[in-house]
């Protein structure tokens, strides 16, 4: 009797669990009749706002990964002082609040930041910006990709990379050739969280770039300038996102385990 | 995402006995428990321009804890169409309330308050903006409300009073649409951008990091700010008195002392 309560009460946290994480999922797809959802992306500023998502978000996930996978590899193939540091430095965009963000890249980036006269000199400029969008989609989405590069190259049997230097490659060849390919399914994966989270970023954004149709009004931010006005169109980008997102993940699963199986 | 945050709310109130719309279940389960509170919360859903002047309010209402909410007034009017149900909704027009009320989500609005447009610009006279007619001034930055929230509807009405060619000169300039008044507020602030359209009583707030450039009269709208009981409201007796306190009591000083002038 009291060895089959537990396995109950597992079975129930994981109901509620799901039951609690898919509601509101389920509740957007729902709402939305298939008609309205199409009918939605007729309207050029909504187009507008999924064409600015889409290109914003690629473009910080290429930085992401171009820069994260080096620094990733060697925080997971080096140990030295203050590597625990660094990581959870890298961490850090995970738990500050996207509003936090926003104001820090102002407080950093901004035309009265620390590095702003730097910029503003230089001739660049974020700030309201569809440069200044990517800069908020990096600093929110990289750690979701760095942090699980850092597992996936630690997780490669360090006698297969021992045996690659050993056989004369050095160690930009090893991490080419055998220590990506090794951990590319889980690579994918973080970089399809990484995405997944920039494509959902509001907060930041619209504190560091504001919203302006067609330069910095990404579809979040898009959904909620709708709201106020016209609910309906709120859910089905809303619904548009969902899918999106739901097809990204279910991708990334799938190629994760072809991967798996093939080896 | 929003959606979420509403289903949420009322599986909580509903969990927590006292739902909108479970009066009598309210009354018979947490009865005994929640029962004779001598100052119970009032939610009130106010635009974002009040912040200052209804945060001073509360200090003074000792028959409610007032807990505010504060955004775009769209965005909580959207919210009451969505089901959720403040105690007291202040909006920064009469247009939300009182479309509301004609869909019966709110008792009748009453005006208690008005305010000017402004031209806010960072204080301290370094910037690009100095005179009304530099809006139009070509890579000058401007920030506005986005056209569904009151400050962004009053401000085209001000640009469509302008001759065509300064009003198409000065929306060339608009670099970002903010879903309420504390966004464009933080860009001119922040310095993203030169100058923005705002109430005066933002610039009054600011505590002296704005400055405000006037209107004309030709080109100043008529803000009026209108207040409502939400109907189903948890505490509508409280309610009452705290919109009643805006009109003539510590809410109207409140507000005087924030830059508002009386209601008409």
């Amino acid at each position: 009797m009291r060895r089959a309560a537990f396995p109950l009460l597992l079975g129930a946290a994981l109901a509620v669990t799901l039951a609690f994480l898919v509601l509101p999922i389920v509740a957007i797809l729902t709402d939305v009749p298939p008609g309205d959802l199409l009918s939605s992306l007729d309207d050029a500023s909504a187009r507008d706002a999924l064409r600015l998502s889409l290109e914003t978000s690629l473009t910080s996930l290429a930085i992401i990964v171009a820069v994260g996978t080096p620094a990733a590899w060697m925080l997971a193939t080096r140990r030295f002082p203050g590597r625990a540091i660094a990581i959870t430095l890298v961490e850090l965009p995970l738990v500050v609040p996207p509003a936090v963000a926003g104001i820090g890249l102002l407080a950093a980036l901004g035309p009265n930041g620390i590095l702003g006269g730097a910029l503003q000199d230089a001739g660049v400029e974020l700030v309201l910006q569809t440069a200044g969008v990517v800069v908020a989609l990096t600093f929110v989405a990289s750690p979701f990709y760095v942090r699980q590069a850092i597992a996936a190259f630690e997780g490669v049997d360090t006698r297969v990379l021992e045996a690659s230097r050993t056989l004369g490659a050095g160690e930009a060849r090893t991490l080419a050739r055998v220590a990506l390919p090794a951990a590319r399914p889980a690579l994918a994966a973080g970089a399809a969280l990484a995405w997944g989270r920039a494509l959902g970023e509001f907060g930041a954004t619209l504190m560091f770039a504001g919203s302006f149709r067609g330069v910095t009004q990404t579809a979040p931010l898009a959904i909620y300038e709708r709201f106020g006005t016209d609910f309906t169109g709120a859910l089905a980008l809303s619904a548009v996102l969902v899918v999106l997102s739901g097809v990204l993940l279910a991708v990334v699963k799938l190629v994760g385990r072809s991967e798996h199986a093939a080896r | 995402m929003r959606r979420a945050t509403l289903m949420l709310t009322a599986v909580a109130l509903l969990l927590a006995g006292c739902g909108g719309g479970g009066k009598g279940r309210a009354s018979t389960a947490t009865g005994a428990r929640t029962a004779p509170a001598p100052a119970p919360d009032l939610t009130v859903a106010a635009a974002a321009s009040l912040k200052t002047a209804l945060t001073a309010y509360a200090g003074s209402v000792t028959y409610a804890k007032p807990r505010f909410s504060f955004a775009g007034s769209d965005a909580l009017a959207a919210q009451i169409r969505a089901g959720v149900r403040p105690d007291v909704f202040a909006a920064a027009n009469a247009a939300l309330p009182e479309s509301l009320h004609a869909d019966g989500l709110v008792g009748v609005p009453v005006p208690f308050a008005t305010n000017r447009l402004v031209v806010a610009v960072p204080a301290g006279g370094r910037g690009r903006v100095r005179a009304l007619s530099d809006l139009a001034v070509p890579k000058v930055k401007i920030a506005i409300g986005s056209p569904s929230v009151p400050i962004g509807a009053y401000t085209r009405t001000v640009l469509s009073r302008m001759p065509a060619e300064s009003r198409a000169a000065v929306m060339a300039n608009v670099r970002s649409e903010e879903p309420d008044v504390s966004g464009i507020v933080g860009k001119i602030a922040a310095g993203a951008v030169d100058a923005g359209f705002v109430y005066a009583s933002d610039v009054r707030a600011s505590g002296g990091k704005l400055k405000a450039i006037a209107l004309g009269p030709e080109l100043q709208p008529e803000v009026v700010y209108e207040a409502a009981v939400v109907d189903g409201a948890k505490h509508p007796a409280e309610a009452r008195r705290f919109v009643a306190g805006l009109r003539t009591g510590a809410g109207a000083q409140a507000l005087r002392r924030a830059g508002f002038l009386p209601a008409p």
